[in-house]
């Protein structure tokens, strides 16, 4: 097998048996990286680097001093600080920015003994579900349809993120998620995509795009990978108050396969308008894997559920609009000069955003202006609570939720592009779960009937990510989903 | 509750975003679109209802009041335009 075919266990285990070394593990993958150019998954490689930490890897080794991610290649979306190493968020308001420190999700990999291959390509500040918004480009998704080969997209906005390791380029990587940018790329690119509980991963270093929102997690091409990044990922900081003081639990330990006697929910509300039959057929079948694995199946409601897209778009913006008042081009990134101060901050922001930021920054100050804050803002934070309220209640019936990732599959390049509201859509069933700050994760479950990934969600209790991984495990097992993207076969 | 163009025009400036007079329509029409869309939370009863400001409830961690970090200059001078003896040196900001 080649080692860029291997899962992040395999690798553990090969490493640790001496069956290759962590600088053929990455010389494997920065080939993989290189011939990955066609998809624009990353914005930045660090090929140099990533050979320096494999070789330090190695020497942690030999001196019996070994991580839980040692040696493992992997991708970091443009979101994060990394020391010495650009980071825009895909913007070109944040033009020749390199932090001079590290964001601590990637310190801890790092620490954990994981090796960098470079930056990957995301929605700019992490705004999109398509990752058209890029200023760096759009990222192809290595799948595309049967018998049609125009360019779909990976999702967004962790997407070049997710291209990366359903291409083989990358063990796995980080991705934000804020309404959906974890899990939805995750499903159109057929790879595991985790979200855990709002304040299990720090936020400090991760460019702030909704801060009530924002949260790492890991994409990686098994749940078992999931369960072992997400472990190097999290932990309390005292960087960043809102993460939580809690021990992380050994995540990989949860996935025992048995889930008998658990009780899974079944939202009778996870059903939109012009959603492909498949897609409600794929949950059905998940619905049957999960009773055959001796699961409880319970139907539930949350009522909320309709109103999670149009309150994220009040409360998203909003704070985006005050995040991002930061790039002024005064101190550091982008500045485009005018005549008057205001008129250099209007010039270096117009010149800087791209449409979808602006849209959203727009909309964000308008609910946030005098006279309109309790019409919008207000209610908005109110029906919030409504919908956590929803999960809350359901917690008391079930253990877990099951639901369908995204009410698609990938779509071509340039659709939707000119109604917003039909791209924001893309995150009907992934939103809820972010404005409750619930753990969920999304499985690649099969395959529409032209051949792209379809993926289910399963949602957990905040902070039991151990009841979402092992049930996302059963249904892993039960899908058996080894199909693999054109680009890949079509190469080998 | 629609937006004209004064409004967007109004919103721009205090967004620091130049719309020109010319995107200025067609920019009111596009927010006008997803503003309309928001409304359809005017249905859900939120009477009694708290606002969510946060999903973890914690009580936030006190700390010593003590320098634990800094002493870096040049790292965080790194990414300025211009600088003169330590110091940033940027447009004037203050009229």
């Amino acid at each position: 097998m080649k080692l860029t075919e291997l899962t992040i266990a395999a690798a553990r285990d090969g490493l640790a048996a001496g069956d290759f070394t962590g600088v053929e593990l990455t010389g494997a993958h920065v080939v993989a990286m290189e011939a990955s150019r066609p998809l624009n998954a990353f914005v930045t490689e660090t090929a140099e680097k990533a050979r320096d930490m494999a070789v330090a890897s190695d020497a942690r080794r030999a001196s019996g001093n070994v991580g839980a991610m040692e040696g493992v290649p992997i991708a970091i979306k443009d979101l994060f600080c990394t020391e010495g190493v650009k980071a825009a968020a895909c913007s070109h308001i944040l033009d020749g920015f390199t932090p001079p420190y590290e964001s601590t999700v990637t310190k801890n990999l790092w620490c954990a003994g994981a090796v960098m291959l470079g930056k990957t390509n995301m929605d700019e500040f992490a705004m999109g579900s398509s990752n058209m918004s890029s200023y760096d480009g759009p990222v192809t998704n290595p799948w595309h349809a049967d018998g049609d080969d125009a360019k779909r997209v990976p999702g967004g906005s962790s997407g070049g993120s997710a291209a990366a390791v359903a291409a083989f380029a990358a063990m796995g990587a980080t991705g934000t998620d804020t309404g959906g940018s974890i899990r939805q790329p995750g499903a159109f690119t057929g790879v595991v995509g985790m979200k855990p509980t709002y304040g299990r991963c720090s936020r400090w270093g991760v460019i702030a795009f909704a801060s009530s929102l924002d949260q790492a997690g890991p994409l990686t091409r098994t749940v078992r990978d999931a369960s072992i990044m997400l472990g190097a990922m999290a932990g309390h900081d005292p960087k960043d108050s809102t993460s939580v003081d809690r021990p992380v639990p050994d995540f990989e330990a949860s996935l025992t396969g048995d889930i008998r006697g658990l009780r899974v929910g079944v939202p009778k509300e996870y059903v939109v308008d012009g959603m492909p039959g498949e897609i409600e057929a794929l949950w059905h079948q998940g619905v049957e894997w999960l009773k055959d694995a001796g699961a409880h199946i319970v139907d539930i409601s949350l009522p909320h559920t309709k109103y999670a897209l149009p309150t994220y778009y009040i409360i998203a913006p909003a704070e985006a609009s005050s995040n991002l008042a930061r790039y002024d081009g005064v101190r550091y990134g982008l500045r485009v000069d005018g005549e008057s101060l205001q008129e250099m901050y209007e010039n270096t922001r117009s010149e800087g955003f791209g449409a979808e930021v602006k849209r959203r920054l727009l909309i964000g100050t308008y609910v946030l202006s005098a006279g309109y804050y309790d019409a919008y803002y207000l209610k908005a934070q109110k029906v919030r609570s409504r919908i956590a309220q929803d999960f809350h209640n359901s917690w008391e019936t079930v253990d877990a939720v099951l639901t369908p990732t995204a009410p698609s599959a990938a779509f071509a390049q340039g659709e939707k592009m000119d109604d917003p509201i039909a791209m924001y859509l893309n995150d009907v069933f992934t939103v809820p779960a972010s404005l409750a700050g619930l753990p969920a994760i999304s499985v690649p479950s099969g395959l529409s009937s032209d051949g792209l990934p379809l993926g289910l969600q399963i949602i957990g209790r905040p902070f039991d990510e151990e009841t979402m991984f092992r049930v996302a495990g059963v249904i892993e097992q039960a899908a058996a989903f080894t199909a693999r993207p054109q680009f890949i076969t079509r190469e080998a | 509750m629609s937006l004209d163009k004064e409004t967007v025009r109004k919103i721009a400036s205090l967004a620091r975003l130049k719309v020109p007079d010319e995107e200025l329509e067609a920019m009111a029409g596009e927010l006008n679109n997803i503003l309309e869309w928001i409304e359809q939370l005017r249905e859900v009863d939120t009477e009694g209802v708290a606002p969510m400001t946060s999903v973890t409830v914690t009580v936030p961690a006190l700390r010593a009041d003590r320098v634990t970090d800094g002493g870096y200059v040049d790292l965080v001078l790194a990414n300025a335009p211009e600088e003169v003896a330590n110091f940033f040196v940027v447009p004037k900001v203050i009229e």
